[in-house]
């Protein structure tokens, strides 16, 4: 895949058919799953574009071999000072999960946080409800800091939010070996 | 760890509310020798009330690019002028300082250099940057050997740059690097 | 049910609202104390003036007027209702029942009094009966030694610990998360009362 960056008519588009699919929803986020139209995530895009944040770098993941848009993936709430940034991703299109995607999104974008951002760590948090993610981001070099307990309740049971991490350092030797 | 991250001997970083910062900005701004050593662009006078609503209105859009804060002598508490850490390059870890002493009583008694070193403290261990850089211009030999004191070293010239009563002068650019910092009374990265 | 025991009140202090007129120059104050700002906050410490608080204050209770998912309380002793700090849930997840709570006492001389840890009790009994949260979380900095006992005597367990999230002074630290489940808290409760 490679990362780039869509004109907000595009993006909107994306973002409101995948919010239909409320199993994609429920993987990435703890808020409540709610639609919004195109035009809303339109004006919301547009108005990210005038914001010219300093903190939030979002990408959007297209396929190699037809540049399909099939997701997105962000960098942000960067602590500068301490030199702390989390990342989160979202694969929009189904039938691209399971195929190796997420993990080559997740090591570009590692790539850029410890080789352009110059962070000191990147942070993430995943539902336990969500193995293949998990794994995925082991795959990618994450380790593994604790759990916030019953943090999500969803169709009546309680599930662990998982939090990962991984230094640079940690980052570069991967790169050597 | 943290007992003088804004203090240092002789004065201390904070903040004061719009009106007085205005009101001192005006008044330094008729002070044109302060103008000039501080600032290459030609004078203009502006009002403590327009000064005002500008300081107003960069609180309300503080992104946390730009660190100002004024400085107050310890003895007396005494506003005696700013001093800035801005045009910062996160990636990068760099930054530029920028200080200005309205209060011309205060020239060439320490003060400038203290709240340098204070301002470098809380660049090297408060933000973690990797380098400040300044600008300081030819004529301005007290302000030259305050930097040096505090540790800047000269990185090069902008030949005859400025022109200022009918003669050319060099604005000069120092850096400091984290690593070359002795802060402190301890003269330690603590 | 019991509505007679006052929610806001404790022995030594209350929580109550901000008062515009008396707060800011007091909280200014306490922003000319890094140690102050950085045992609460990762953001690079720098001090504040009084219009600068003013219009914070203005913004918090805005936020809670909008959002409804922030709740932030002063703390006052009892008696002359003297501001000596601030303690706040933020962040609530209605549909999880999670929050985030945030406490400073801003004088170091206001420190060590017990003050904190009474807040932190009756912000406790206000999240877990009246807001009915099912759990509540906290991020501390490694090195403020003094919260992280607080939390645990108030029963909050460690749950994450994030490496070297914080960088001050010229070293790493690490970000620790507790957490405290409802549960955990309402045995506690009924401990403290046999």
């Amino acid at each position: 895949m490679h990362l780039g960056m869509d004109n907000p008519e595009e993006l909107a588009k994306c973002f409101s058919g995948w919010r239909r699919d409320t199993e994609y929803y429920r993987l990435l986020d703890t808020d409540p799953v709610r639609l919004f139209s195109v035009k809303a995530f339109q004006k919301d895009f547009e108005a990210n574009l005038e914001k010219k944040s300093y903190d939030d770098y979002l990408f959007t993941i297209h396929t190699l071999k037809d540049d399909r848009l099939i997701g997105f993936i962000w960098l942000g709430g960067i602590d500068w000072n301490h030199g702390n940034g989390w990342v989160g991703i979202g694969l929009g299109e189904r039938e691209y999960w399971g195929k190796g995607y997420g993990t080559d999104a997740m090591r570009v974008v590692l790539g850029f946080a410890f080789t352009e951002l110059n962070l000191h760590r990147v942070s993430l948090n995943v539902f336990a409800y969500n193995p293949r993610a998990i794994r995925s981001y082991e795959k990618a070099g994450f380790q593994h800091e604790g759990r916030l307990r019953k943090l999500i309740c969803r169709d009546g049971q309680r599930t662990d939010d998982v939090w990962m991490g991984i230094l640079g350092e940690e980052w570069f030797k991967q790169q050597e070996s | 760890m943290t007992a003088s991250l804004f203090q240092g001997e002789l004065v201390r970083l904070t903040m004061d509310n719009p009106e007085t910062l205005a009101k001192a900005f005006s008044r330094w701004g008729r002070d044109s020798e302060y103008i000039r050593l501080m600032d290459g662009g030609a004078e203009r006078m502006f009002s403590a009330k327009i000064i005002q609503s500008w300081i107003e209105k960069d609180f309300e859009k503080d992104v946390g690019q730009d660190f100002f804060f004024v400085i107050h002598t310890l003895e007396s508490d005494h506003l005696l002028g700013f001093v800035s850490l801005f045009g910062i390059d996160w990636n990068h870890g760099n930054s530029w300082v920028g200080i200005g002493l309205g209060e011309r009583e205060c020239w060439g008694k320490g003060y400038g250099t203290d709240a340098m070193q204070v301002v470098l403290r809380y660049a090297f261990t408060e933000l973690n940057l990797h380098r400040v850089t300044l600008g300081v211009f030819e004529y301005n030999p007290r302000a030259i050997r305050s930097y040096e004191k505090a540790g800047f070293v000269h990185e090069g010239r902008v030949r005859k740059e400025l022109l200022k009563d009918g003669q050319r002068w060099d604005a000069l650019e120092m850096g400091i690097l984290r690593d070359e910092w002795r802060g402190g009374e301890k003269g330690r990265l603590i | 049910m019991d509505i007679q025991t006052q929610l806001f009140e404790g022995q030594l202090i209350c929580l109550a609202p901000i008062d515009h007129e008396k707060d800011p120059e007091i909280e200014s104050k306490w922003t000319h104390d890094p140690e102050y700002l950085r045992m609460l906050s990762a953001k690079p410490a720098r001090p504040l003036s009084p219009a600068q608080i003013k219009k914070k204050y203005e913004a918090i209770e805005k936020e809670m007027d909008e959002s409804r998912n922030t709740f932030y309380f002063t703390i006052r002793m009892r008696g002359d209702d003297r501001l000596v700090g601030f303690i706040k849930i933020l962040w609530v997840e209605w549909t999880n029942g999670n929050g985030w709570v945030e406490e400073g006492i801003g004088d170091a001389n206001d420190r060590g009094h017990g003050y904190g840890s009474e807040a932190l009790r009756l912000v406790l009994r206000y999240a877990f009966a009246e807001l009915n949260l099912f759990r509540l979380s906290v991020v501390i900095p490694e090195y403020n030694q003094t919260a992280l006992h607080l939390f645990a005597k108030a029963g909050f367990v460690e749950e994450v610990r994030r490496r070297e999230a914080y960088q001050r002074d010229g070293r790493y630290w690490d970000a620790i998360h507790l957490g405290l489940l409802r549960e955990e808290w309402e045995v506690q409760v009924k401990e403290a009362a046999e």
